[in-house]
């Protein structure tokens, strides 16, 4: 089910800064690949720029050839609304939808895409809840409590599951459990685990041993460059770049 | 990938632009009203104007000509009451809002000052009436109160929004060099927020300077000069009212002629107070 | 309208010290300088009591000066609906009528064209126009309520009687509203004028609340693959519903208290009717129009009682309105309103 991305040339702005510069990687399906680097090295740019949330902001603007399955994301006439269909994300800081049940928070994309078949609906409801491991711990509540009335944690996971629900090719992850607890930071990898047998996940983080747990290739960016792309195990025994090194090594950063 | 089918695809870009079709007719018909209404003041009310209009008093019904010099001087002496009441009451109060409330009675005045705020302004005029009008007589200076009253809750919460903006630090640095809280207050805090406070003030001003009800029974209106705080006197809304609804045609166009008038004061109060926010002083941070 | 938020006193409350040092001249300075610390002080409270004592103030006049005709009428008041003050006989029933139906109109006309606006102005707008746009949305606001009666009277009612009016007498005279003849001082002309003037108030509170919807709210939708109009409506205004309610019962409180523009279009006759098109009578109307003119005691007693019930109406309808805001824009800060 995973595909692969394949990155080519890309540029991305804030007006007129250029927050990325000529990024190419391939992007290999099925497995996690961990986006790493300084603070403003321009890694959750990168990420944006996947599903084009980064033109959303105001002045922003990217281009260059991302290819996702039979898609090129930024090619001529393709919406991004459809981009976002298959490159799911999910955000540093949980965002369920207050208004809505834990229910509604996760059929949310469904309803959008058209899907009124309840017996659909439950069905794939309860398949996202269970992918993100989230299915004991709601099912007695699924209409009753808020997306809101969860813990931290358990806000995450929904999030999860919403993004899963509409079956995306990919999911991006943005820095995932940096707003959480060591506790459910710990089920968010473990999860991570499970989900790269039906997904390609992009994850970014600032932590660096996260990285080594949960990805199988590690990118490191610096200042808007991608700086060195391997399997994550060469990443961090035997960098071939020395920024890389430094960066490892705590030198900076 | 979810499997979605293109009509109803289809749907959901027809339903977006629709949406911002209707959007953008919303804001065509707002304006709509905004336009006429200016179009008119200007037309109507540039052609009516003439020298008269500024230096004469009205004539008596029948003949034409005539002016609403006396409504304009009149509003003038009615809104300089309501001032010397309402600005020192409401920034005071803001003052205290600020710098000094804690507790439940800070949270009632806010909660009064909102209240205040929403009553209408017939029913301020007939407080007013029933205590200074009731047993003495329609005069200017009961038409300031009304006024003044009215412009008590926009001065008080803009003067403690602007208050609240001066920083901290300020304040200790103040106290800190020895002097006074009254003085620090005074000479510090309020000078660095002083032209926020002033826009507030000049807000106020213009919005009260419309106001008819008020007025109705308080100042009555006039249609002789008179300046006399004890006397009714004239207002330029009130003229504009009884104008407008009189069957004379000389006095629609007077009617029109005052409410451009009007209208100019307000809009040129209003940018006067945009100009002094943009450059950056509001709040005396920079 | 403001809204209210419990706040802390930024100041300190320290009194007037003076440096080190203990010289008489400090010492006296120090009491001289606590007393004027003392004097400012109860200055200030006293302008801010004085807020309180004024709305108290007014409520007393107001029960004051009913006292007579709710001694005479009691609750008879508010179910009567015969208008006569030749004959001494009082029933407010009419003008109520008339305030509600007229802001009724007001808010069916508004509702829409507000949320339209303050949509498009938040979500929709390319930057540049915000400004100009939100700018000319509050000069509505600006223009005294007598300059829109004006411009009602020439404009507004000859518009009504020669084209609106007929043309929905055709179209909708069938539901009894809008049935003629069409005179342009009428209930309807009223209602359009009333929702000119609180559109900005609605559509400006509403923009405050849209604005306070946190940004990953939008960004959670649009990862959905959500349309530009979907994540709006999931992920924008579902979340304000509760301020958007706030803002147009604020609206209404506006409409019901609005008197100037109202009196002069909507034709002054204390009738209740079901057309649309015929006359009417408001509650700040009649005190407008009949309080100068009250030639007996009971007369004006009965005009100020209906101007109590008002300011209570006002009153509540102003705190559930501030209430429903709150519970939105609570913890988001206030930009100053200008």
């Amino acid at each position: 089910m995973g595909v692969g991305i394949k990155v080519e040339g890309l540029n991305a702005w804030f007006g007129k800064h250029q927050a990325l510069f000529g990024i190419n990687m391939d992007i290999l399906p099925n497995r996690a690949t961990a986006i790493i680097g300084p603070s403003g090295c321009g890694k959750s740019t990168f990420v944006r720029c996947l599903n084009r949330l980064h033109e959303t902001n105001p002045d922003a603007r990217a281009d260059g050839k991302v290819q996702v399955k039979d898609m090129d994301i930024y090619g001529a006439g393709v919406a991004p609304v459809d981009v976002r269909r298959r490159v799911g994300m999910v955000f540093q800081k949980p965002n369920p939808f207050p208004s809505m049940t834990i229910y509604d928070n996760v059929a949310a994309g469904l309803k959008l895409n058209g899907f009124r078949n309840r017996k659909k609906l439950d069905e794939i409801v309860e398949k996202s809840l269970r992918s993100s491991a989230l299915w004991d711990e709601v099912k007695d509540d699924l209409r009753k409590k808020s997306g809101a009335s969860l813990s931290g944690g358990q806000q995450q996971r929904l999030c999860i599951a919403r993004a899963l629900a509409v079956e995306p090719d990919v999911l991006l992850m943005d820095e995932p459990a940096s707003a959480l607890d060591p506790i459910s930071t710990a089920k968010i990898e473990d999860l991570i685990f499970e989900l790269k047998e039906n997904y390609t996940v992009v994850i970014v983080t600032h932590n660096m041993q996260q990285a080594a747990r949960v990805a199988e290739f590690t990118a490191f960016f610096l200042m808007g460059k991608l700086i060195e792309f391997d399997k994550t195990e060469k990443i961090f025994t035997t960098p071939s770049d020395k920024r890389t090194e430094d960066y490892i090594t705590g030198r900076f950063g | 990938m979810l499997n979605a089918s293109p009509t109803l695809q289809w749907h959901r870009k027809f339903a977006d632009r629709l949406a911002t079709s209707l959007a953008v007719l919303c804001v065509l018909l707002v304006m709509l009203p905004l336009a006429a209404i200016f179009i008119y003041l200007v037309i109507r009310g540039i052609g009516s104007l003439d020298l008269a209009f500024f230096t004469q008093a009205p004539k008596p019904v029948g003949e034409t000509g005539g002016g609403m010099a006396n409504a304009i001087v009149g509003s003038g002496i009615v809104l300089g009451v309501g001032s010397v009441i309402g600005v020192p009451l409401g920034v005071g109060a803001g003052v205290y809002l600020s710098e000094y409330s804690r507790g439940q009675f800070g949270k009632l005045v806010r909660f009064t000052a909102d209240v205040l705020n929403g009553v209408p302004s017939i029913v301020i005029g007939i407080a007013v009436y029933a205590l200074l009008v009731l047993h003495q007589h329609y005069s200017a200076f009961a038409g300031g109160v009304a006024l003044g009253i009215m412009m008590i809750p926009t001065i008080t919460r803009s003067t403690e929004e602007m208050l609240r903006l001066v920083p901290n630090a300020i304040r200790e640095a103040a106290l800190g060099l020895g002097i006074p809280q009254w003085r620090s207050t005074l000479s510090i805090t309020l000078r660095t927020a002083t032209s926020g406070v002033l826009t507030g003030i000049m807000l106020a001003f213009a919005r009260v300077s419309g106001e008819t009800a008020p007025l109705l029974f308080t100042a009555l209106g006039n249609t002789f000069w008179s300046t006399k705080l004890d006397q009714p006197i004239a207002a330029l809304p009130l003229q504009i009212y009884v104008y407008a609804n009189s069957p004379y045609d000389d006095w629609h166009r007077l009617a029109w002629a005052g409410a451009f008038v009007l209208i100019a004061l307000i809009v040129v109060t209003s940018a006067s107070v945009r100009w002094i926010a943009s450059r950056g002083f509001v709040g005396g941070v920079q | 309208m403001s809204v209210a938020q419990p706040q802390q006193p930024t100041g300190s409350a320290l009194p007037g010290t003076v440096g080190a040092g203990v010289s008489a001249v400090s010492r006296r300075s120090s009491r001289a300088s606590r007393i004027a610390d003392a004097v400012f002080y109860g200055l200030v409270w006293l302008c801010a009591a004085c807020v309180v004592a004024i709305v108290g103030f007014i409520l007393l006049q107001l029960i004051k000066g009913s006292d007579l005709a709710l001694a005479k009428f009691g609750w008879k008041f508010f179910t009567g609906s015969d208008w006569d003050p030749v004959n001494g006989s009082f029933g407010a029933v009419p003008f109520i009528y008339g305030t509600l139906v007229s802001s009724l109109v007001a808010l069916v006309i508004a509702i829409p064209l507000s949320l339209g606006v303050a949509i498009f102005i938040t979500e929709m707008c390319p930057r540049g126009l915000r400004g100009i746009l939100s700018y000319l949305t509050e000069l509505l606001a600006a223009i005294p309520s007598v300059i829109y009666g004006l411009w009602a009277i020439f404009v507004l009612v000859p518009l009504i009687m020669r084209y609106f009016g007929p043309a929905l007498e055709k179209t909708l005279g069938w539901t009894g509203l809008f049935r003629g003849p069409v005179q342009g001082f009428c209930m309807f002309t009223a209602g359009v004028v009333l929702s000119i003037m609180i559109i900005p108030i609605i559509s400006s509170i509403t923009r405050e609340i849209l604005t306070a919807v946190p940004h990953q709210q939008r960004e959670a939708a649009l990862a959905l693959g959500a349309t530009r109009w979907e994540m709006i409506r999931v992920g924008v205004l579902r979340n304000a519903r509760a301020g958007i309610s706030g803002a147009i019962i604020l609206g209404l409180g506006r409409a019901l208290g609005e008197t100037m523009a109202v009196t002069m279009v909507i034709g002054n006759s204390p009738q209740i009717v079901k057309s649309l098109f015929a006359p009417a009578y408001t509650m700040a109307s009649v005190i407008a129009n009949e309080f100068s003119e009250a030639t007996y005691d009971l007369y004006t007693s009965a005009l100020i009682e209906i101007g109590l019930a008002l300011f209570i109406v006002t009153i509540i309808v102003n705190i559930l309105a501030q209430v429903l805001i709150w519970t939105v824009t609570r913890g988001t800060p206030r930009r100053a309103s200008a």
